[in-house]
């Protein structure tokens, strides 16, 4: 490794903890969701010095974009109330001091930990199985070529079932909550403005493109349905915000069906090749690739539409309901 | 380097969890402790001379899961607020809300 990466490793090894510190310990809210975000794109960088492309995408979309972007809104959402009745005015800042006894009590623990877990990771055994060769030699069987995305949805095709299915548990659930609709932050003349309007209607088709693209690459260089999911999800949230887009996304019926599309699907690919083959998820010889392809295809697009629904936690309507 | 980074992040965010009391705070802990451990699983997966794409694939799933916990984390904290008018659990000691937060 040259000397000048070496350098932007320490540096980017050593600006996580403190950036997280920096986040953790600022009074204000607003400068603490700032730092979080700052601190994920350093971490996507990190991840890209470290070999994982796959992972550095879906964090700049995922960890850093929406979290910072649902962060925001409920800072937000919590100050604004405020201001309103007037009685917490400041609630943004953390306002419950410790006393140096709990913080030395708390320090004490943690500082063993972290010592403890220092020593495990640098006194790790050398790895018993080649895991690398042995899934290049299954991904060298397979018909996905990019490692990553087959193990995802070749191999550990049940991870990936399970979790779209952890993500359209978690958009019921903030649903149940029945939480008022996200209100556009933006005074009325930035949201009613022309350059924003004609702003987003640019940027649209380039992210619907992006996302499409990293689909499509999924297969055999970094990408995937997940990083394209977060990237049309994103664009989801900007059209929230700027009002092309009703924060309940339309008529309930279709919300509900597009949600859950990516999961029956999957569930339905599942099913269907357990009747075939014998085995769940195992897919029969010769349509892996398509199989494949379909089943991230609807995945993006659940994804994204979960990810939208996440940041707006508005249920959609009933015919002819209430909000 | 990595490695020791991904501890650090998770001892300070482990402090952090536990001293502030602010409820968006803890979330936001919550969310970079897991960043650690994605941190060191990605220099595990670097350690060997490939590149390892399990953990890879495991860390896509974990962001994943965690964006979905957070969303929902800060969901109840909304409602924690609409409910009680602020953000904290009440704490020992505290006069409880008369609605009774439960623990």
């Amino acid at each position: 490794m040259s000397f000048a990466g070496l350098v932007l490793d320490g540096l980017l090894a050593l600006s996580l903890p403190v950036l997280a510190w920096r986040a953790l310990s600022a009074r204000d809210l607003y400068r603490a969701v700032i730092l979080f975000i700052t601190f994920g794109v350093i971490l996507a960088l990190a991840w890209a010095r470290l070999g994982a492309p796959d992972i550095a995408l879906a964090e700049a979309a995922i960890g850093a974009g929406i979290t910072g972007a649902l962060l925001l809104n409920t800072v937000g959402g919590l100050s604004r109330k405020n201001d309103k009745d007037d009685e917490r005015p400041d609630e943004p800042t953390d306002r419950v001091g410790r006393p140096w006894r709990t913080r030395l009590a708390v320090t004490v623990p943690v500082t063993i930990l972290a010592g403890g877990l220092a020593w495990a990771v640098l006194s790790f055994p050398a790895p018993v199985v080649d895991m690398p060769s042995l899934v290049g030699e299954a991904v060298a069987e397979g018909e996905v070529s990019h490692p990553v995305t087959a193990v995802l949805l070749d191999y550990r095709s049940y991870d990936t079932f399970l979790e779209i299915g952890v993500l359209l548990l978690a958009a019921l659930c903030v649903w149940s909550l029945g939480l008022s609709a996200v209100r556009s932050t933006a005074p009325e003349a930035v949201s009613g403005s022309p350059v924003l309007a004609g702003f987003v209607r640019l940027l649209a088709p380039a992210m619907v493109v992006s996302g499409v693209y990293l689909l499509w690459a999924g297969t055999s260089q970094p990408g995937g349905a997940f990083q394209a999911g977060a990237v049309l999800g994103a664009l989801g949230v900007v059209m929230v915000l700027t009002g092309l887009l009703v924060p309940s996304l339309g008529r309930g019926g279709v919300v509900r069906a597009g949600l859950a599309l990516g999961f029956a699907v999957f569930l339905l690919v599942g099913v269907v090749s357990m009747l075939a083959t014998g085995g769940f998820l195992a897919y029969p010889e010769g349509f892996e690739y398509g199989l494949i392809l379909a089943i991230e295809f609807f995945l993006t697009f659940s994804i994204a539409l979960t990810l939208t629904a996440l940041f707006t936690t508005v249920p959609p309507r009933e015919k002819g309901g209430g909000a | 380097m990595y490695l020791l980074s991904g501890v650090a992040v998770f001892a300070v965010c482990a402090y952090a969890l536990v001293v502030h009391a602010h409820l968006i705070r803890k979330v936001i802990a919550i969310n970079m402790m897991g960043s650690g451990v994605f941190v060191l699983l990605t220099a595990i997966a670097r350690r060997g001379d490939e590149t390892d794409p399990v953990p890879h694939a495991m860390v896509l799933t974990g962001i994943v899961v965690a964006v979905s916990a957070t969303a929902f984390a800060l969901a109840v904290v909304r409602k924690l607020h609409e409910a009680t008018g602020h953000a904290y659990l009440p704490e020992e000691g505290e006069d409880a809300p008369p609605d009774g937060g439960g623990g």
